[in-house]
């Protein structure tokens, strides 16, 4: 099935900061529309009626794609979808495309969304609308529990590492992933997941807050820094 | 890739080097401890594996059960597995038929008196492995080392019934323990330090990759694997995706080899639910806390792979390499 599509992007998005065939083959019109950037309730405005679509498809950080639709009493659905580009923090963006779903959602709309994705070389899966969808949702708790057993002195950084490379046959234990993708982002993204969910799993593991902290302290030095120069010296 | 051992065709060599590093640690020559002749109590699955491991490695490896059943079972399995390993050019025929020749079975506890180290992979209970360990305190010299395999179990608390608990040490291979090369070792309270450093150096003389871990509920991979999986059973359970979208998700964004609902039936929900429970019981942590989905998938038989259905359907099974 091949479906043309035309992208709205208004706003930051970190999901093609390279050229990506999906942008490519974008046309003026189409029957599906990808909405990128974060300021989507204004690119939703543009939009006007989305019922003119086979599928509107909706942009996503750590929200909820019911964000945007509203919910009724888990029967909500029409053809708006979500979608996630995943990212771990600094690495480049993966192929994977998760697209999120409502229970009420059309199966057309779907399908139509999924041979977009598709044709431009992605892997789609499919999820409900929950927060961290299906990756984050799950590794996320996992990243936590070795930064907090590293703390406990479980093994070394570098033990931990290897046995889950070679244990499970990882391509990269989680220490070494989280340092080379910045463990300050883990820390953005556990803790929106911890104020959506209210569960602990996902609350910030401390190697994460320090890193944070860090992090924002090292752009408030640079501010002050750029300040004082910018000031003139007598 | 082949054991130090055998790419340089030197059992002797191997042995000689586990006890220079034994000396260099210690810096000591007084100690003239060799591991030559190796135990494994238990030729079940991890049993076998180990006894392979060892006996490729060059080492003299007596395979003790209760059960001749069993050992005939793997000394099978073990043929047929080097005879692959020949076809697959990962061992010459020499290398397999002396690995095979240094490798006997046995259903008389004494003959493990001539042990170095016994490893143990008897049955995941404490008792049994209790009353194991206490009759081969009477067996072996007090010089003979006591590893055990178990999963979920404290070595400390195993170490207790040993009459030896200074030289018992956990030494956690991988399923299947002839492919995977890493090996969670930890010492319990009263382990001593040279029974740790030896069983180490031992470890690596064997072609494998040590960690070091504490005496903890489910060591490192356990205690990771255990609560991931359970959560993405908790995702099946509430129906937020569908176990192929799961997997691929996973699969796609972080380049694991294997999706986790694949590796769950590969492994089989009864043998997570036994490893879940014991971690659960002994952390308490409520990620490890078995999803009711488990017990179901079980009594209606889908168990994964073996009985052709788990989170997929399966028709038809081969694995295992060489
Ligand atoms: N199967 C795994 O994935 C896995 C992985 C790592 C560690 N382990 C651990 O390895 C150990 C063995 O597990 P397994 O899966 O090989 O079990 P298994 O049931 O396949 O084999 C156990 C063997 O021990 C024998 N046995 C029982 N009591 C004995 C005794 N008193 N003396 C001598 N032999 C006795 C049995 O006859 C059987 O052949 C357990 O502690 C388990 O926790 C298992």
């Amino acid at each position: 099935m091949t479906v043309d599509y035309s992208m709205l992007s208004l706003g930051d998005s970190a999901s093609f900061p390279e050229s990506h065939a999906l942008l490519d083959n974008a046309r003026r019109r189409g029957e599906v529309v990808i909405v990128t950037g974060n300021r989507t309730e204004e690119a939703l405005e543009r939009l006007g009626d989305t019922g003119r679509y086979k599928a509107v498809v909706i942009e996503l950080g750590t929200q909820c794609l019911g964000v945007y639709t509203g919910e009724a009493r888990g029967e909500e659905g029409s053809n708006l979808l979500g979608f996630a580009r995943f990212r771990l923090g600094d690495d480049p963006p993966t192929n994977l495309i998760e697209l999120v779903r409502q229970p009420a959602t059309r199966p057309a709309a779907i399908d139509a969304a999924r041979a977009v994705f598709e044709s431009a070389g992605f892997k789609v899966a499919l999820c409900k609308d929950v927060p961290g969808r299906i990756v984050d949702r799950l590794v996320r708790p996992y990243y936590n529990a070795a930064l907090r057993r590293l703390d406990e002195s479980l093994a070394s950084a570098s033990d931990l590492d290897t046995t889950l490379k070679l244990g499970l046959g990882y391509p990269e234990g989680p220490i070494g992933l989280l340092e080379r993708s910045g463990l300050h982002h883990h820390y953005d993204v556990t803790q929106a997941l911890y104020e959506a969910s209210g569960d602990t799993a996902y609350a910030p593991a401390r190697r994460a807050q320090v890193a944070k902290r860090r992090t924002l302290a090292a752009a408030r030095t640079q501010e002050w820094t750029e300040r004082k120069l910018d000031q003139p010296t007598d | 890739m082949l054991p130090s051992a055998l790419r340089e065709g030197s059992g002797a060599r191997e042995r000689n080097r586990v006890t220079s590093e034994f000396f260099a640690l210690f810096g000591t020559t007084e100690h003239s401890f060799m591991i030559q002749t190796i135990g494994v109590a238990g030729s079940g699955t991890m049993g076998a594996g180990i006894a392979i491991v060892a006996a490729r490695a060059g080492f003299r490896t007596i395979v003790y059960d209760t059960a001749q059943a069993a050992l005939e079972r793997a000394r099978n399995q073990t043929e047929a597995f080097f005879a692959r390993s020949v076809e697959r050019k990962r061992l010459t025929r020499e290398q397999a038929d002396r690995a095979l020749a240094v490798l006997q079975g046995t259903t008389d506890i004494d003959a493990l008196a001539q042990c170095d180290i016994v490893i143990e992979a008897v049955f995941e209970d404490l008792k049994v492995k209790h009353a194991l360990l206490g009759k081969l305190d009477r067996v072996c010299p007090p010089s003979t080392l006591f590893a055990s395999n178990t999963s979920t179990l404290s070595i400390t608390e195993i170490a207790a019934g040993s009459g030896r608990d200074e030289r018992v040490v956990g030494m956690h291979f991988c399923l299947p323990a002839q492919l995977m090369r890493l090996v969670e070792m930890s010492p319990g309270l009263r382990t001593s330090e040279e029974t740790f450093a030896t069983a180490w150096a031992f470890c690596q003389a064997l072609g494998q990759v040590p960690v070091k871990t504490k005496d903890n509920p489910g060591f490192i991979l356990n205690y990771f694997l255990i609560p991931f999986n359970n959560d993405v059973i908790r995702m099946v359970e509430a129906g937020l995706a569908e176990p192929a979208d799961i997997d691929l998700a996973i699969k796609t964004a972080l380049g694991y080899a294997m999706g986790p609902l694949e590796l769950l039936d590969l492994v089989g929900l009864d043998t997570h639910l036994l490893v879940a429970e014991a971690l659960y019981a002994g952390t308490h942590e409520p990620r490890a806390a078995v999803p009711a989905l488990v017990r179901r998938m079980i009594a209606a038989g889908h168990l994964g792979r073996k009985s052709g259905q788990g989170f997929y359907k399966y028709s038809g099974s081969a694995m295992f390499g060489a």
